[in-house]
């Protein structure tokens, strides 16, 4: 850090596009803890928070059926035997990819516009996460034993079985979940201690007490800002390669296995890449209305978006050499069971999907090669919109069209999502948008600490 | 052997009397619904047991199964004196060891919950002494006018017992009259019979004899008596492609039926253009007067064929005709198996084996006639659902309203049991003393496996009280009629009889006859579509509708479960504007009736095939509603069918339960089928078709097999899609039923399926049990090992270690495994539990599981062979599937013994790999199909 004259008043922030001008220390923090701790937080919050309550209420309802009668609530069936559980765990897994690229990945790239928009994307890489860790235990058909896929010591001498990948997915998970929590929280160390010391003034003893716990002792010490950034950075080297790993492994799941359509190499990349494309639109979906309602137009800027719109572009065309090199080498191979596989992803019963899929992402997503629809925030909503539709349907795909009609045609089938099926999706979408909910109202939605920084940076006039 | 458990004494609680007598009513309730234990009589285990028959520690019971009045030999498996499974009888003619779908399903009838548990009179609950006496008030009027308003309605008879009870009623009451009425009865076989020869006879074929079958509309290997014969006589020469060209198969059909599914050449054909040609055939080979030539190419080429090939093999043809034919027709057929020779060598004749009216139509018509004019006051129907089966016109069930006293003895309190004034419980087949005729008139003894569940009583005790009989016990009276058959040395014979289930000697003689001259040709005037009325392959004609086995076995050529369905061909279907599912009015001489259409390829054009047995409204909680009932279109005139059938569509869809959708092979080579000459050119060539594929590479060393090495051959050359397999593996293996709309959602349960594909004009079945792979997918994928591979190479399934991530049933290329996505198996009803085999685990919901080459058997066969210090000799051990199979098609042993015969069958060329591509190494292997197509049709 190169050495500077203390300059008596605090420093006001230049229009850098990731920040606008004329924020300041104080500001910057009012604003952003004004938004938890001013209440208030008007009707359509609580509007919001009721819907999306009710569909929480529906997702553990379904669940608690599901315990009751079985999995045979769902459409599944042999061979279609992973349905919309399977397709709906890794969509959500992928989702959170998002958060943890954008704070590890472009924390080491020293990318100053991941600063706004880390925190909520890391929430969202959260709630993602552990959303989609409950989708395989409801899927299997005895879930009070999912634990036997822990290797822990029992008098039987059971280990799991090493050479599935359910079982290095099953780790793959725990650890990202893991890690994401502790980044997260980690970041959120000197904003729970604003939070703290806000509350106290405020004369809010309760939450002065609870963010007090949170915030550990922090006093914001120069020895607490070096370790916490040694701490944070190491962190950071710590996700970046989970970022690659988790997917890679949810990836291997179907890459292992050998039905036509699972059974493919290019599978690790290609999941990796939808996922950050599934990702990042996500998180357009949420920052376009977390700006919106909030007012935070000074902190999450166009510039923002527009670098989220090309991320986006750039993940479609390689998911778009995702849907290529599997179709390349269907024919390549000259396999019999791959061609019509392929074939049948085009004409077959699931070709209506197939072509939604190609249409939402990778024709709609071309549009952002246009400035203008980059920095037109409601056509990037629609379009991270229709992205998160098109990666669903991309995974329904791969999980469904493959097993339906594989090796044996006596033994085709056909998959149809029962409404429980479709409880289970909607619900955890509610779960989703209800965690998101609390969130906002409860921690910052924005680093206030890296904010901070900022401002600083851009008062220097640094880059 | 178990005796009937106690009740748990249960004392009562303190509130006083009133609870007292509701646990003591509970537990007589309970004492009635558990295990009645065995008769009282004697009865004797099979002691002598075949050669590759495994006496367990279950004991066998040696018995017949009587389904249409005739005799099926069945070896009755009983697990401490509950009767689980039912393997067949070597030395019966109909068995020879193996069994039909209906004969594996009857123990499923026996402990069926929904049989009738009690005499009623009316609505009302009442007692066989009720009955006794409500008889008893009538006979003095038999006495008083022998027994003029007295009538027997019997389904076919074929029990000596039975006959004799009858004769002596009629001797008693002179003016009585017995009727019999099974609505899947060959009344023209009696009439053809009678043409030809003057007299009705019944006519036996020596498949194994012949060298050219020519089957007309006639399912030798299917509905036919003697078909489990036909079907191992017809393959036994095929097997492995020993001799692929020693007989040649010819069918006409109008309905797809096994037979012509297995066929060398097959023709569909409407039955009309099966009788033009037959008459053609028959006037090329002189049997009948010039008839004209065949419409079309097709169909001349085809007669200039066959013809050729009946004349050059005389003497050793057979030809068959079918049900749906015009009785003269079928006197044709006798006529050319005369002309041909081929009476006394391939085909013969004897006096027919059942005893009752052989004009099954007249017998119940002339009954109803009666009944509507009031002169019977007294109907007693044994064993027969004439409300429900008899013709529509006669209108039955009024009829009913016209007799005083009507009585019903049966299974179940079906549609005529409501209708008649009292019902009787007939005791169950296995519950009974009784005694039956096979189709070639060989007699066996049926006994008892277990003591009436419900205080049921058989025929024969009915009838005991109609005569007034002091000797009113089952035994007793069989033993009667067979002690006065033999008289000296009477009780070393009804040892024997009992042992073996079969009396020797018993067979009928064939008789020689010469069929008429001339036979005149029938009047053919028929045009439009043709309706023809067929049984059902699952619930027969309505008697195994309750069974849920048989609901849900996928009919073989339609793979249709739960549902009958209108059987149209793709011509007519397309030119009705119809698709499967469609549901259509079918209208035939002013009676409709609505039913879901079903497009078979091999269906005949013109030809709409109706299965019975379906639409029962008192069947039983799993039958009811059930399909369409097309016995309300079938009058006394259309009983074989009628012509002039209008189809029109309704709009509405039925939702068909499919159990496979996909008949084509989508130039897969899955089953692989030759012709003889390209297998005489090219005896490899089921290899042939496979892709040249990498040498298979690998990190681990090669597992050695010390011990055993178990091994499955299927030979698709004998095996012909009878289904037989499927049910026999649920019986055996307990394996739940899971209805129709489960079925749909594709979560049939079956351990081994019975595929069928359609390829160049063919129907091709290929039974698919675990092909328990050396290098199975589903292991490598299961997170928690619950899928492992045990030291003889078996793919073996731990149920208390399944998680149920269904990872390995996606894994499986060949799609046997089969999960329990929800609670399938009935762990609640007492009948049920009862059935299930002891020696297998019941599956709870949210496990996997699949065939496991019936590793119980695997076990039984090692503890007894290690009994005897040695090791388990081939033929010892045979699974559920290949015992049942009518043609021996399965082969199973151990692949360490280089004498046995799943070695051999895998050292044939024709032994090939289901999707070798995948180097899975299945230990399941198939022996390519070579069929013998005539050259001249090629």
């Amino acid at each position: 850090m190169s050495v500077e004259l203390p300059s008596s008043e605090p420093p006001l922030s230049k229009d850098v596009g990731v920040l606008r001008a004329g924020w300041g220390y104080a500001s910057v923090s009012d604003k952003i803890a004004g938004i938890v701790l001013a209440g208030g937080f008007g009707w359509r919050w609580w509007a919001a928070f009721l819907f999306t309550f009710a569909g929480v209420l529906v997702f553990f309802g379904a669940m608690a059926w599901l315990f009751v009668r079985g999995v045979g609530i769902w459409g599944v069936n042999v061979p279609v035997a992973w349905g919309f559980a399977i397709a709906n765990f890794v969509w959500w897994i992928g989702i959170g990819h998002a958060g943890t690229f954008i704070s590890a990945v472009l924390l080491l790239l020293r990318q100053r516009w991941r600063t706004s928009i880390n925190r909520f994307a890391e929430a969202m890489t959260l709630f993602a996460a552990a959303i989609a860790g409950i989708f395989p235990i409801l899927h299997l058909g005895r879930p009070w034993f999912f634990y036997w896929l822990v290797p822990y010591p029992n008098v039987m001498n059971l280990w799991p079985q090493w050479r599935s990948p359910l079982v290095w997915d099953f780790f793959a998970i725990a650890t990202y979940l893991l890690v994401s929590l502790l980044f997260w929280y980690v970041g959120l160390i000197p904003d729970l201690a604003t939070l703290r010391d806000r509350a106290g003034h405020q004369r809010r003893r309760a939450r002065q007490v609870v963010y007090g716990l949170l915030a550990l002792g922090w006093r914001g010490e120069a020895r607490h800002w070096a370790r916490y950034e040694t701490a944070y950075l190491l962190l950071a080297g710590l996700a970046t390669p989970l970022v690659v790993s988790v997917h890679t492994i949810v990836s291997l799941d179907f890459a292992i296995g050998n039905t036509p359509g699972y059974h493919s190499t290019i599978f690790p990349p290609y999941f990796v890449a939808g996922a950050l494309f599934s990702g990042f639109a996500m998180v357009l979906t949420l920052a376009i209305p977390l700006r919106h309602f909030f007012g935070l137009h000074a902190f999450i800027t166009e510039r923002h978006l527009a670098n989220a719109a090309k991320v986006l572009l750039a993940t479609c065309w390689l998911v778009g050499y995702g849907y290529a090199a599997e179709i390349f080498t269907a024919f390549y191979s000259g396999d019999q069971f791959e061609r019509y596989m392929t074939v049948n992803r085009w004409i077959g019963p699931y070709a209506p999907v197939y072509w939604s899929m190609i249409a939402c992402n990778l024709l709609a997503p071309q549009l952002l090669w246009w400035r203008r629809v980059r920095h037109s925030v409601p056509m990037l909503f629609m379009l991270s919109l229709v992205i998160n539709i098109g990666m669903w349907m991309e995974r329904f795909l791969i999980v469904v069209s493959s097993l339906h009609r594989d090796f044996l045609p006596s033994a085709w089938g056909m998959f149809y999502p029962s409404v429980w099926d479709w409880a289970q999706l909607l619900g955890s979408v509610a779960l989703f948008v209800w965690l998101f909910l609390l969130f906002v109202r409860y921690l910052p939605a924005i680093s206030i600490a890296e904010m901070r920084e900022l401002v600083r940076e851009s008062a220097q006039g640094k880059p | 052997m178990t005796t009937a458990r106690a009740p748990i004494p249960i004392m009562p609680a303190a509130d006083g009397r009133r609870r007292f007598l509701k646990l003591m009513a509970a537990s007589a309730a309970l004492a009635g619904a558990g295990c009645s234990g065995p008769p009282a009589e004697q009865i004797l285990p099979y002691v002598r047991m075949p050669e590759s028959l495994v006496p367990g520690q279950p004991l066998f019971y040696a018995s017949s199964f009587v389904r249409r009045g005739l005799a099926h030999g069945v070896l009755v498996e009983s697990n401490m004196g509950r009767p689980t499974k039912v393997e067949g009888n070597p030395d019966h003619p109909a068995s020879r060891g193996a069994t039909d779908v209906f004969a594996q399903a009857s123990v499923l009838q026996l402990w069926d919950p929904d049989r009738s548990q009690a005499v009623q009179r009316g609505d009302q609950p009442a007692s066989w002494a009720a009955f006794e006496l409500a008889l008893n008030e009538r006979r003095a009027g038999f006495d008083k006018d022998g027994g003029a308003g007295l009538r027997i309605l019997t389904g076919d008879v074929s029990s000596p017992t039975l006959a004799a009870q009858l004769a002596a009623l009629l001797r008693k009451y002179p003016a009585a009259r017995w009727h019999s009425y099974d609505p899947l009865h060959d009344d023209g076989a009696a009439s053809a019979a009678e043409i030809a020869f003057g007299q009705p006879l019944d006519t036996l074929y020596r498949i194994e004899r012949a060298a050219v079958v020519l089957t007309l509309d006639a399912d030798l290997f299917g509905d036919w008596p003697g078909a489990i014969g036909h079907a191992r006589d017809f393959t036994a020469g095929r097997r492995l492609g020993a001799n692929p060209s020693a007989k040649r198969l010819y069918a006409m059909e109008a309905s797809a039926a096994l037979t012509g599914a297995f066929a060398d050449n097959r023709l569909a054909r409407a039955p009309r253009e099966i009788e033009r040609a037959l008459w053609r055939i028959a006037a090329r080979l002189g049997a009948a007067p010039e008839a004209g030539v065949a419409p079309d190419l097709a169909g001349a080429r085809w007669e200039a064929a066959v013809a050729k090939a009946l004349a050059a093999s005389r003497g050793h043809a057979v030809v068959a005709a079918g049900p749906s034919l015009h009785p003269a027709t079928r006197a044709l057929v006798h006529r050319l198996n005369a002309t041909l020779g081929n009476i006394g060598s391939t085909v013969l004749h004897i006096a027919p084996v059942s005893v009752a009216p052989p004009q099954h139509a007249q017998s119940v018509a002339q009954l109803a006639h009666a009944m509507h004019a009031g002169a019977v006051d007294t109907l007693l129907i044994l064993d027969a659902n004439p409300v429900y089966t008899a013709p529509a016109d006669l209108e039955f069930a009024q009829a009913m309203r016209c007799v005083a006293l009507s009585a019903h003895l049966g299974l179940y309190r079906d549609e005529t049991a409501r209708s008649a004034g009292w019902h009787l419980p007939l005791a169950h087949c296995y519950e009974q003393w009784s005694d039956a005729r096979a189709h070639d008139g060989t007699a066996g003894i049926v006994q008892p496996l277990i003591a009436p569940l419900y205080g049921a009583r058989s025929a024969h005790e009915v009838l005991a009280i109609v005569l007034g009989d002091a000797q009113r016990n089952g035994h007793a009276l069989v033993r009667g009629t067979w002690r006065e058959v033999r008289g000296a040395g009477f009780e070393q014979f009804w040892q024997d009889a009992l042992r073996r289930g079969v009396i020797d000697g018993s067979a009928s003689q064939a008789l020689a006859v010469r069929p008429a001259a001339r036979i005149d040709p029938p009047r053919q005037d028929e045009h439009g579509i043709r309706v023809v009325f067929c049984a059902d392959p699952a619930v027969d004609g309505g008697e195994f509708a309750n069974n849920a086995w048989l609901q849900e076995l996928p009919r073989p050529l339609s793979q249709l479960t739960w549902d009958n369905a209108a059987l149209l061909g793709p011509a007519t279907a397309a030119r009705l504007g119809v698709a499967s599912g469609d549901v259509v009015q079918v209208r035939l001489a002013g009676r409709a009736l609505a039913a879901p259409v079903c497009v078979l390829p091999a269906q005949a054009e013109d030809t709409l095939t109706l299965p019975l047995g379906y639409g029962r409204s008192a069947a039983g909680s799993v039958g009811d509603g059930v399909g369409f009932n097309a016995y309300r279109l079938r009058t006394l005139a259309a009983l074989g069918g009628a012509a002039m059938a209008e189809i029109s569509k309704t709009g509405a869809v039925h939702a068909l339960a499919l159990r496979q959708r996909e008949a084509d092979m989508h130039g897969r080579a899955i089953v692989r089928v030759a012709d003889a000459g390209r297998f005489r050119r090219q005896p490899d060539f089921a290899h042939a078709l496979e892709r040249e594929r990498v040498p298979e590479q690998s990190l681990y060393p090669p597992v050695a097999y010390q011990e055993y090495k178990w091994g499955m051959a299927i030979d698709l050359n004998a095996c012909i899609g009878c289904a037989a397999c499927t049910i026999a593996c649920q019986a055996e293996n307990n394996i739940p039923v899971v209805g129709k709309d489960e079925v749909m959602r594709g979560r049939a349960m079956h351990w081994i399926r019975v595929d069928r594909y359609h390829s160049e004009g063919r129907t091709l079945f290929q039974p698919v049990p675990c092909m328990h792979c050396e290098n199975a997918p589903c292991e490598q994928v299961c997170p928690v090992g619950a899928t492992v591979h045990d030291s003889e190479g078996l793919n073996v399934q731990v149920y208390n270690r399944c998680i149920g991530t269904r990872f390995c049933s996606n894994n499986c290329p060949y799609k046997v495994r089969r999960f329990n996505f929800l609670q399938y198996s009935n762990t609640t009803l007492a009948q049920l539990k009862a059935l299930q085999n002891p020696e297998v685990t019941v599956r709870r919901r949210g496990v996997m599981e699949k065939c496991t080459y019936c590793l119980q058997r695997i076990s039984r066969a090692r503890i007894e062979a290690e009994k005897l210090e040695r090791r388990i000799l081939d033929g010892e051990l045979v699974t559920a599937c290949q015992a049942v199979c009518p043609t021996q098609a399965i082969v199973f042993g151990d692949l360490n013994d280089p004498s046995s015969a799943v070695r051999r069958a895998k050292a044939a060329a024709l032994d090939y790999t289901l999707l070798p591509e995948l180097n899975t190494h299945p230990r399941t292997t198939y022996a390519a199909r070579v069929v013998n197509p005539d050259p001249e049709l090629e």
